[in-house]
C-alpha cells in the first residue's frame, strides 16, 4: 500500500462528490438549469433569425437605430464584471475572506471576496442601468416595441430614408429586440439580486472559506453564462 | 492510499479579460469600420462571437477543467439547439 498527499487542483473544490456527475449537487442543479436555458435563448435566438430573413423588407442597418457604442460599452462592462466573479472565486478558493490588504513588497493592495464580489455587483448593476437608460432614449426617440412611434423623430427619419432604417420591418425589429434584451436584462437582474443576497447573508459575515465557497461557485457559473449569452445576443442584435 | 489525480493549475484570468476585450474592439470595429463585404462580415462576426463564448465557458466556467460527464450536461443542448433553429428555419423557406 502506497501512502501519498493529494495533489492539491486549484480548479476542484474540496467538497464530495455526487456518485454520476462527480460534482456535489448544487452545481449539478446549476448546469442541469443552464442547459435548459440554453434552449431558452435559442428559441429567442432561432424565433429572431426566422423573423428577420422572412420579414416583408430589409431590416434596419447595424447603428441605425441602436446606441453601438454605448452598448459596445456596457458589453465591456459585463465582461469586466465576469472578470472580477472570477477572481472572487480565485480569492475565497486561497482563504481570502477580507475586502483589501496591504501585500508586503507591492504596491497595490490585494483583493478579497468581499472586494471582488463587490465589483461584480457594481458592474452588474451598472449593466442594467446602462440597459434602461438605452430602453428611456429609444422608447423617447419612437422605438418601441411595435416600431416606430407615428410623429417620433425615428418615424421621420424613417420615412425619409425608409431602406436604412427599415420602416416595413419596423414592427418585428422592435419587438425582437425588446424581447431578446428584455429576458437577458431580466436575467441580469435577478443575478445581481441573488449576489446581493449572497453578499449580506453569507460573504459579509465571513461565511465562505477555502473549504466551503460552493455559493460562489454556484453563482459565478450563472453570472458567466449570462455573460456568454450577451456575447452572441451583442453579436447577432447589434452588429449584424 | 490516494488515487493518483490530474492536478489543473489556475488559468491567467486577466489575460482572458484582455483577449476578450481585444475581441469585442475588433467586432465593432469590422462592423462599422472596415471595408468587408456583407457575407464576409457575418462570417467572421459570428466567429468573433463564438471564440469569445468559448473562452468564457472554458475559462472562466472552467469546463476546461471539469470531468466530460459535465461537459456532456452543456453540450448535448447545442444539437438540439441547432436542430430548432434550422427546423423553424426549413419551415418557412418551405
Amino acid at each position: 500500500m502506497t501512502h501519498g498527499t493529494q495533489a492539491l487542483d486549484q480548479m476542484r473544490p474540496p467538497y464530495p462528490t455526487e456518485p454520476g456527475a462527480g460534482v456535489y449537487t448544487n452545481k449539478l442543479g446549476m448546469w442541469v438549469f443552464l442547459a435548459s436555458d440554453v434552449m431558452f435563448f435559442t428559441a429567442l435566438i432561432g424565433s429572431y433569425i426566422v423573423l428577420r430573413f422572412g420579414a416583408p423588407g430589409e431590416w434596419a442597418r447595424p447603428g441605425a437605430v441602436l446606441n453601438v457604442p454605448l452598448t459596445g460599452l456596457n458589453t465591456f462592462l459585463l465582461i469586466c464584471s465576469s472578470v472580477s466573479m472570477v477572481k472572487a472565486y480565485a480569492a475565497i478558493a486561497d482563504g481570502k475572506k477580507y475586502f483589501l490588504r496591504k501585500v508586503p513588497g507591492k504596491r497595490m493592495q490585494d483583493g478579497g471576496l468581499k472586494f471582488w464580489l463587490l465589483v461584480t455587483i457594481i458592474c452588474g448593476a451598472g449593466f442594467v442601468g446602462v440597459q434602461l437608460v438605452e430602453y428611456i432614449k429609444l422608447v423617447g426617440h419612437g422605438f418601441t416595441p411595435a416600431g416606430f412611434r407615428e410623429g417620433s423623430l425615428l418615424a421621420e427619419h424613417a420615412a425619409a430614408d425608409p431602406i436604412k432604417y427599415g420602416l416595413t420591418a419596423a414592427g418585428l425589429y422592435g419587438s425582437s429586440f425588446f424581447t431578446m434584451t428584455g429576458f437577458h436584462g431580466f436575467h441580469v437582474t435577478c443575478g445581481v439580486i441573488s449576489m446581493l443576497y449572497l453578499y449580506f447573508t453569507k460573504v459579509l459575515p465571513e461565511k465562505y472559506s477555502a473549504q466551503d465557497y460552493r455559493g460562489i461557485e454556484v453563482i459565478g457559473l450563472y453570472w458567466h453564462f449570462v455573460d456568454l449569452v450577451w456575447i452572441i445576443l451583442f453579436t447577432i442584435v447589434y452588429l449584424i | 492510499m490516494t488515487t493518483p489525480t490530474t492536478t489543473h493549475v489556475r488559468p491567467n484570468y486577466m489575460r482572458i479579460w484582455l483577449y476578450l476585450f481585444v475581441m469585442t474592439v475588433a467586432e465593432v470595429t469590422l462592423a462599422f469600420e472596415l471595408p468587408v463585404g456583407r457575407n464576409t462580415k457575418l462570417i467572421l462576426l459570428l466567429i468573433l462571437a463564438i471564440w469569445k463564448a468559448l473562452l468564457v465557458a472554458l475559462f472562466f466556467m472552467h469546463l476546461k477543467f471539469e470531468r466530460w460527464r459535465l461537459r456532456l450536461i452543456f453540450i448535448v443542448p447545442l444539437p438540439l439547439a441547432i436542430i430548432l433553429v434550422t427546423t423553424v428555419i426549413m419551415e418557412k423557406v418551405f
